[in-house]
């Protein structure tokens, strides 16, 4: 089913929450809800179920205005970053008790209760503890009982709040391998929040980055990481290099410094961020190349296939000031031809140029 | 040094947590001390009375009544302290308004006050003539001097056991199982019964046994509103202490406090029975 919401606004106690977002849910898909704690993304997910409602703004539910809508009504199956199980119930009753809750008219007989719980617990793999209770479960295990219990009533759409948030990292990482596999079987439209970049890109189809009650970009996994459309995008999405300054024609200049940098639609004089990733920063100990900003390497971290390199920025060395921290990632036996407290010069390959936002 | 297998270490293991038997023998000396001495002295008292004598005493039509009013009103008074109980106690978790913090406090009033202060207010406040009363007459409701007086008492008293016991767990109670229980199509009353009570009502039973054993033993805040009036609304303490210890019938006191001890072990081992019942059904002990 798709989900749309339409001019969405939200203010708690004087702070707005959520600022007129507009997003488009395409049926059958797993998006991911993406942003640092406090951007609302919970908020919207909320409004969404039925569980908030928005001050202005409509949440459209299969075409229909369900802005109204109780969330009784709304069909939305909610998982919980706590769970949320009964657990004054065993498994099984949790999982039945949407079916058992049900108007006499529409509620399944008993018979039909227990083939149906049965099927969603072997769906979720967790038949064997139909018996057992909630709190003689581990974290992953009772997650996956939530949202057996969310899928009972059959939602019209399956809403998920960190679902992996309260987990440790081994767990986290099968289970989303899990939901993955299991949206690929069910085809429920889906949205699920997290503040985990990694859990995003490699879950959903697509994903919506969230900051400060606004959506900063949509795109699958591959458009948001390759082709940022803000600073924050960049910056939240994985590791950075970030270079201040101004236009100069094809270069940018950074202090005493200039970058060469990939055209982008930044005037000549603009001030400009530019960020580079770890991986895409070039480490060049010929000190005359034209471009580059010089460095120290302050410390080589070398495990596995690749290194990871420290370096300071050596304006700010030389000035006594705090200096700017740089990272760059390197394949190990490159790494290797380095010294700490060498001075070396840093490339960017790509260089990602944003206009500054007036402070 | 190798571990001792005596009495209090019948396994012969090393503890991790020192004193054990120490602490045990101080709570066992304590406990006697404080408790069992006393209570057994009651028994002791008592023999000096043939069971016939102990049988005509406790079996006295008047002395019958009261345990009928004592027992009957002070279960009434629990009941009814359970169910405005955790309103209050609900209100007081769930919403905040303004003076929450007064009203918190006013909780724990029947606590501390005497409870003779209590009983004098109480009668000025249900008697015919009184603000409270005095509203009843023309329905022909009279509370000061019956064993509805009694039952008003008692409710006073019970509150803060009721509230105190069940506040905290529904502190502890997460707004996301209501939650929960709406997204999946439950009405307030479905999670109510099926989601919230369940939860609840280890502690609730516990504030019931609290407030049902109180009022049984209440003395102070009864006397003056019921009137004492005997067969009516005459309560088992004080038979205990007008009838027989005013007239140096100390054995014939004894007896009737044996009568109800047995009665009020009875019933709190009933409801702690009932407690450890429904906390196994709610899968707490494993």
């Amino acid at each position: 089913m798709s989900i749309q919401v339409e001019e969405i606004s939200k203010t708690f106690a004087g702070v707005t929450v959520l600022d007129r977002v507009s997003l488009d849910f395409p049926t059958g898909q797993l998006v991911a809800l993406l942003g640092p704690s406090g951007c609302g993304k919970t908020t919207l997910l909320r409004v969404i179920a039925g569980l908030e409602t928005a001050d202005a703004g409509r949440v459209i539910l299969e075409g229909e205005d369900a802005s109204r809508t109780h969330v009784r009504e709304r069909q939305v199956g909610f998982v919980f970053q706590h769970y949320a199980l009964f657990r004054h119930m065993t498994v099984f009753e949790n999982v039945a008790f949407g079916l058992r809750v049900q108007p006499r008219k529409q509620r399944p007989k008993e018979p039909e209760i227990r083939r149906r719980v049965t099927r969603l617990l072997e769906l979720v793999q967790m038949q064997w503890l139909a018996d057992r209770f909630p709190q003689q479960l581990s974290g992953g295990q009772r997650q996956r009982i939530a949202l057996a219990r969310a899928l009972a009533v059959e939602p019209r759409v399956l809403l998920l709040d960190e679902p992996f948030g309260a987990l440790d990292a081994q767990v986290r990482k099968e289970l989303r391998r899990w939901l993955r596999a299991l949206h690929d079987d069910l085809h429920v439209t889906s949205i699920f929040v997290t503040h985990d970049q990694e859990e995003a890109l490699e879950v959903a189809d697509r994903v919506v980055l969230m900051n400060r009650g606004r959506v900063e970009q949509i795109g699958t996994p591959d458009e948001v990481y390759e082709r940022p459309a803000s600073p924050f995008v960049y910056s939240f999405l994985g590791a950075a290099n970030v270079f201040r300054g101004r236009v100069e024609g094809a270069n940018v200049r950074v202090g005493e410094a200039t970058l060469n940098h990939d055209g982008s639609d930044a005037d000549h004089g603009a001030d400009v961020v530019a960020f580079v990733r770890p991986h895409e920063l070039d480490i060049v100990t010929d000190l005359s190349a034209p471009n580059g900003v010089d460095a120290l390497v302050r410390r080589i971290l070398a495990f596995g296939g690749s290194a990871r390199v420290e370096l300071d920025g050596i304006e700010e060395v030389k000035a006594g000031a705090e200096p700017t921290h740089y990272e760059v990632v390197l394949p190990r036996e490159r790494a290797g031809t380095l010294t700490q407290g060498q001075q070396v010069r840093l490339v960017p390959t790509p260089l990602r140029v944003f206009r500054q936002e007036a402070a | 040094m190798s571990a001792a297998v005596s009495f209090f270490n019948p396994t012969g293991q090393t503890r991790v947590l020192p004193g054990f038997g120490l602490s045990l023998g101080y709570t066992l000396v304590y406990l006697s001390l404080v408790v069992l001495i006393p209570l057994s002295a009651v028994f002791i008292q008592t023999t000096s009375l043939t069971w016939a004598e102990f049988w005509a005493i406790v079996s006295a039509p008047r002395v019958v009544a009261t345990y009928k009013l004592s027992f009957g009103a002070a279960l009434a008074a629990a009941a009814i302290n359970v169910v405005f109980g955790l309103m209050l106690a609900w209100s007081l978790v769930r919403y905040s308004f303004p003076g929450k913090k007064l009203v918190d406090a006013l909780i724990d009033l029947p606590f501390a006050l005497p409870t003779a202060v209590a009983g004098i207010s109480l009668s000025a406040l249900w008697a015919s003539n009184g603000w409270l009363g005095g509203l009843l007459v023309p329905f022909g409701i009279k509370v000061a001097f019956t064993p509805l007086g009694v039952l008003v008492a008692l409710i006073f008293i019970g509150v803060p056991f009721v509230v105190r016991t069940v506040q905290p767990v529904l502190e502890d109670l997460e707004t996301e199982l209501e939650e929960a229980a709406a997204s999946l199509g439950a009405h307030r009353r479905q999670t109510f019964t099926r989601v919230l009570l369940p939860v609840l009502t280890p502690a609730l039973l516990t504030g019931f046994a609290l407030a049902f054993a109180r009022g049984v033993g209440e003395y102070g805040s009864v006397i003056f509103i019921a009137g004492n009036i005997p067969m009516v609304s005459e309560i088992t303490p004080l038979i205990i202490i007008i009838t027989k210890l005013e007239q140096y019938d100390e054995s014939g006191a004894t007896a009737v406090a044996v009568v109800m001890l047995l009665f009020s072990f009875l019933m709190l081992l009933t409801i702690n029975l009932l407690q450890a019942w429904s906390a196994k059904r709610t899968g707490r002990n494993r």
